[in-house]
């Protein structure tokens, strides 16, 4: 594996000019304050309550993600480029899924197989001919980025259905300013702040033609047991919406109402975080408890606009991701400005032998799987594990994708040792509304706190920082 | 509002209201059994206290007798008692979290910040000391979760709803102590008082902490049928049952000038109320305290029902 790209220094020990006011401000800074303010930090986010629940662990229902207090930073050329490279990915992604649940040119091409829209457990035939309102299917999109040199940014995935992560990315700024003002005062950081005027706009704008000039928007929970829970209430505060769950909405004659302490009130826009699976026990699983039995009558109706809609996922999964820049060619005519990591499809025989000659150097992740679950990192792998991932693989070779294992840039971390350089990635949000395309400047870098790990998840032991983009 | 964020609200204020009335309940208890037998009388005072925190039926579904040990574990910290204070602290942040858009940020952190420390007591006090220590502490965080509430909290229904189930609560626990301790309380042609009850007098007036109150209010030493009135009628007294009621007029009635309605709630409120104004001691004793508190309870839990089906549900 190559030496990791560090983003703070030249392979030479140059500090790069991006990050030259950060190491004059860590070299003034007397011993012990990082150390100081990271415990500060700390207990903040418990005091808040910023906390995420990982499933699956008995004892620890709440649990905190690890913030590291030293910023990961980007200069604004570069953020320029990826903003262009993201408007273009997520504008090609909205085209896709419209095309697939429509005319299906993209099938006919051949462009991208007939299976893997139509064998995928995600692809919601309910969706068949249905216009959404204004034609948008993801208006919120979590595109995660990884770098691996001075220029390359590479798309690692794409998140179109419920992306999560951006109170983070609000929090990280917040507590930032609050224990460094210091810092802040010698840089110009591009805010961060206006995300959810930005959100609700986009939520507002893709109202159905059925709701009145100012439309009743709220935000759907799966409830307080959520894994991001935080997330959904932080949110419902900050764009003054209601936060609801599933026994706090009705259906009747195609409308959706909420329940009020001054009786039924119309819901036009629901910024839903309940995944497809659990939105209609009458249209998807029958056993959701989270549900609103008779929502997608609604959605048909055309009365209401679900944000992100139903269906998306067939843009999201890891198989299709491979095809992704073929998808931007043929919706916009243009080159992908972000690249896809290089990608072997194991469907594809010849893909396959070389992934099964390789797996020793290989990523090899499930098309369906999230959150770092399900996959070999072959390097770090032993034999044993790599055998038994090889039989997986040969009994249902179309159920994963391979990638060459990144060097993932790094960025100075705060660990037990100092300061010290860890693997990061990004997910910036994009939001996409009738009128225009949306992204706050920065978004969640994630960060993998133990050293030599490139598993940044926060279900997996990763931290998050404040990422800035900044004039140099 | 969301009619859950109301309900949620509701029950938030209502636990906290419960937790604070069980530590003085326990409080109280304590110094009564710390006192030589001869002061109080023979009767279990652990038994007393279940009674009024009213969990007679599921603790005697666990225990055969109460003492010091299985009270004070089944009414402080026991998970299998869902009144418990251990419990209603977990439901008070369980409903603040449901609904934590709704709440300041310091009311917000008052709950969780309590649900955190509710872990450094463990699974119970290790000694007298530290017990009266975890009472004290439960004592507090009610004063902080009121006082924050009524210094930050925008005055709105989100704020009318909270106080209407701490109101509801507290009148049901100062109902409860009444209903339990009546017999102490009767007149004195008809009670034979000794010194036997001035501890017990003493202890009711704890619990609903009111024994300093009561020597500014009588400027007398205690009299049973003060004791009731203070408890009952006394309007400037916080916690009995006419200034509860006081209250839960007016925050009835806020809710409905917003909303432009009336409705069952606002008709039960006011007629409690009017009741309690047009009652005097002598009356409510020649009738029987015994009865009239029966009543009262069963008119609160009208209004708990009454809110409930017009706003909560």
């Amino acid at each position: 594996m190559a030496v990791a790209f560090d983003e703070m220094r030249e392979t030479d020990g140059q500090v790069r000019p991006v990050y030259a006011g950060l190491d004059k401000w860590l070299s003034d800074l007397p011993p012990d304050v990082l150390d100081h303010r990271r415990r500060e930090a700390e207990f903040l986010f418990r005091r808040i309550g910023i906390t995420f629940a990982v499933y699956g662990e008995a004892d620890s229902t709440e649990r905190l993600i690890p913030f590291d207090v030293l910023p990961r930073i980007i200069s604004s050329a570069e953020w320029n480029t990826l903003r262009a490279g993201l408007e273009q990915r997520v504008k090609a992604i909205n085209l896709y899924i419209k095309d697939v649940y429509g005319r299906r040119e993209v099938l006919r091409a051949g462009i991208v197989p007939e299976d893997l829209v139509f064998q995928n457990p995600v692809f919601r035939p309910e969706m068949n001919g249905l216009h959404v309102p204004h034609d948008i299917y993801v208006h919120i999109a979590g595109i995660d980025i990884v770098r691996v040199d001075a220029d390359t940014f590479y798309v690692l995935e794409d998140n179109a259905r419920t992306p999560s992560g951006v109170s983070y990315m609000l929090e990280n700024r917040e507590i930032m300013m609050r224990l460094f003002p210091e810092l802040f005062s010698r840089h110009r950081v591009a805010p961060v702040e206006n995300y959810p005027d930005e959100l609700l706009a986009t939520l507002k704008s893709v109202a159905p033609k059925t709701a009145s000039s100012d439309p009743n928007v709220v935000l759907l929970t799966p409830g307080i047991y959520n894994s991001a829970y935080y997330e959904h209430s932080f949110l419902a505060d900050k764009l003054g919406v209601e936060l609801v769950e599933g026994r706090d909405v009705v259906v009747k004659g195609q409308v959706a109402y909420m329940r009020t302490t001054e009786g039924l009130k119309r819901i036009d826009v629901i910024y839903r975080r309940v995944d497809d699976d659990f939105l209609d026990p009458l249209a998807f699983r029958p056993d959701s408890a989270l549900g609103i039995p008779g929502l997608m009558s609604v959605y048909q109706a055309g009365n209401l606009t679900l944000a992100n809609a139903v269906g998306t996922g067939i843009a999201d999964d890891k198989a299709v991701y491979s095809y992704m820049p073929e998808i931007v060619k043929f919706y916009l005519g243009q080159e992908p400005i972000l690249k896809n990591v290089p990608t072997w499809r194991c469907r594809e025989p010849e893909h396959l032998s070389y992934v099964l000659d390789h797996l020793e150097d290989l990523v090899v992740k499930e098309v369906h799987g999230s959150g770092g679950y399900g996959m070999l990192i072959g390097p770090k792998s032993d034999q044993a594990t790599i055998a038994a991932f090889r039989a997986k693989l040969k009994s249902d070779p179309k159920n994963f994708i391979a990638q060459p294992t990144l060097a993932l840039s790094t960025c100075p971390t705060c660990v037990e040792e100092g300061v010290a350089p860890r693997h990061v990635d990004l997910r910036p949000f994009v939001l996409t509304g009738r009128d225009k395309i949306r992204i706050v400047p920065g978004g969640l870098t994630r960060v993998a706190l133990k050293r030599g790990s490139l598993v940044v998840n926060s279900s997996q032991g990763g931290g998050t920082k404040d990422t800035w983009v900044l004039d140099v | 509002m969301l009619s859950r964020t109301a309900d949620n609200l509701y029950w938030l204020a209502r636990y906290i209201e419960r937790a604070e009335y069980l530590a003085r309940v326990l409080e109280a208890t304590m110094r009564l059994t710390a006192l030589p037998l001869a002061y109080v009388g023979t009767s279990n005072e652990w038994e007393t206290a279940v009674a009024t925190a009213g969990c007679r039926k599921s603790f005697f579904a666990r225990y055969d007798e109460a003492n010091e040990e299985n009270v004070t574990e089944f009414l402080a910290f026991s998970n299998d008692n869902p009144s418990s204070i251990r419990n209603c602290i977990e439901i008070a942040r369980q409903n603040a979290r449901s609904v934590r858009t709704a709440l300041t940020s310091e009311t917000w952190e008052t709950i969780n910040g309590a649900w955190l420390d509710l872990k450094r007591f463990g699974n119970g006090p290790t000694s007298r000391e530290e017990f009266l220590r975890f009472l004290h502490w439960v004592q507090e965080i009610s004063l902080r979760f009121d006082g924050s509430a009524y210094r930050t909290m925008l005055r709105n229904d989100v704020y009318w709803f909270s106080r209407l189930g701490l109101y509801i609560e507290r009148a049901d626990n100062t109902a409860r102590i009444l209903d339990v301790k009546y017999h102490m309380l009767l007149p004195a042609d008809e009670h034979v008082g000794g010194p036997l009850d001035y501890y017990q007098w003493a202890a009711i007036l704890r619990t609903v902490s009111a024994l300093t109150a009561y020597h500014w209010v009588y400027r007398e030493s205690l009299k049973p049928w003060l004791i009731a009135d203070l408890l009952i009628l006394n309007e400037q007294m916080p916690r009995s049952l006419a200034s509860c009621y006081e209250n839960l007029v007016r925050f009835c009635d806020s809710i409905a000038t917003a909303y432009g309605r009336q409705g069952l709630a606002q008709r039960q409120a006011r007629a409690v109320r009017t009741r309690l104004q047009n009652s005097r001691m002598e009356e409510i004793f020649q009738t029987g305290l015994h009865e009239f508190i029966g009543e009262f309870v069963s008119d609160n839990n009208a209004l708990g029902a009454a809110v409930s089906s017009q706003y909560l549900m």
